[in-house]
């Protein structure tokens, strides 16, 4: 094969920002994450992350496995940081410089959201990044307001598990009208640049949110990673699209025929717990969810 | 293919970087010791598709001559290129055998 002489086409760009070596699991949807987004964002950004798992995955001093400038702030300051780092660049004209804030489903959806609000407000010029792992992955697996309806985790044991729905954050930010919005999963990785790249372009608050399988918090073989985050796009439990403005919705894939969601539910032990009857109320619930986002679609 | 790193020693206050900064990369963590099985790619069967590169997360794949190529020191071993290779041409191996 190697005497056939013919020029690689490759989807995603070649360059590689990210530097082996990281702390991160085995098979971690993060740290494919990252690596993606520098893939897309390149050398001329700083990015500032809140206490999450990538505060891990980086490495201790003196070391830093991004490749980039990186930040480490406290856990409710990530959007606000982003802002501060903004106004400095502005100050010293540096204005093509991005600034990334790089936060977990903890440092978004809890935490640091009242920061994320008030950044959306002001219309900051920050492409504020949720990599939604749907837990406190980092400290032990603790319930967020990111994680879905019957998961396991350690604060919500099997006997207990999570009875509420996920927090739509999507649409919270939507009310904020900002430029830009959009899901991103880890395994559509021409999808999840170009949304990227779209949010370079745009000037103003933009937010990403990321699907990021954890194996180890979902209780599943490491070499799953990118199946599960296929299978939660397949079942239409995670929709890929975007928002332009708050109103304008997009649906980036197109799922015609969904599979059932039992087949993305039983590749993980954090659900294995559940009974029939409370998996056909998660199939009621993504197909009235999807009902809803299909509405706002059409309508344009 | 990364180069190994070296680790970085500060034997005295003054060697200490001015502010609390990161003056290395982590290239000298040879995460290829986690590793308890080993992906081998049958180079005969390969097509060149590089989905096994796409979806690497360390990266711990690398493409030398417009072929994939492991990089045993920091390959994990979690195995997303054995699953998701469309030729299976990607088998794992136990590691020391």
């Amino acid at each position: 094969m190697s005497e056939k002489k013919r020029r690689l086409k490759l989807s995603i760009p070649e360059q590689e920002v990210m530097r082996p070596g990281n702390l991160a699991c085995q098979g971690c949807g993060a740290s494919l994450a990252m690596r993606y987004a520098l893939k897309a964002l390149g050398n001329n950004v700083i990015l500032d992350l809140p206490a999450c798992c990538w505060s891990v995955i980086d490495g201790p001093f003196p070391y830093s496995s991004v490749g980039v400038p990186l930040l480490h702030m406290a856990f409710e300051t990530a959007a606000s940081t982003a802002s501060g780092i903004r106004a400095a660049l502005k100050v010293l004209g540096k204005e093509d410089t991005k600034v990334v804030a790089w936060a977990g489903d903890g440092g978004t959806f809890d935490i640091g959201f009242q920061a994320l609000s008030g950044a959306a407000e002001r219309n900051e010029d920050i492409i504020y990044v949720c990599y939604d792992n749907e837990a406190y992955m980092n400290t032990g697996i603790q319930r967020s307001a990111a994680t879905p309806y019957g998961a396991w985790t350690t604060t919500t044991p099997v006997k207990h598990f999570k009875k509420l729905p996920k927090k739509n954050i999507v649409e919270i930010l939507a009310a904020h009208r900002i430029p830009y919005i959009a899901n991103l999963n880890v395994a559509y990785p021409e999808d999840f640049i170009k949304k990227f790249q779209k949010a370079m372009s745009i000037k103003g608050m933009k937010f990403l949110h990321i699907f990021s399988p954890c194996p180890p918090g979902w209780k599943m073989k490491p070499d799953d990673t990118i199946k599960v985050a296929r299978l939660a796009v397949q079942t239409r439990t995670f929709p890929l699209y975007e928002v332009e403005d708050g109103l304008k919705y997009t649906l980036n894939v197109k799922v015609n025929k969904p599979k059932p969601v039992i087949e993305y539910l039983r590749l993980q032990g954090r659900f294995k717990h559940l009974t029939e009857e409370q998996v056909s109320t998660i199939q009621k619930n993504v197909d009235e969810e999807w009902a809803l986002l299909m509405k706002k679609i059409d309508k344009e | 293919m990364f180069k190994p790193g070296k680790k970085i020693n500060f034997n005295s206050a003054k060697d200490l970087p001015p502010t609390p900064a990161s003056v290395g990369d982590m290239t000298h963590n040879f995460t290829g010791s986690w590793r308890n099985l080993r992906p081998i790619i049958d180079y005969e069967k390969c097509i060149d598709c590089m989905i096994c590169w796409k979806f690497c997360p360390e990266p711990a794949i690398f493409i030398e001559k417009e072929r994939p190529k492991i990089d045993y020191y920091f390959c994990k071993g979690c195995g997303i290129c054995v699953t998701e290779c469309p030729v299976k041409c990607i088998a794992f191996e136990e590691e020391g055998k």
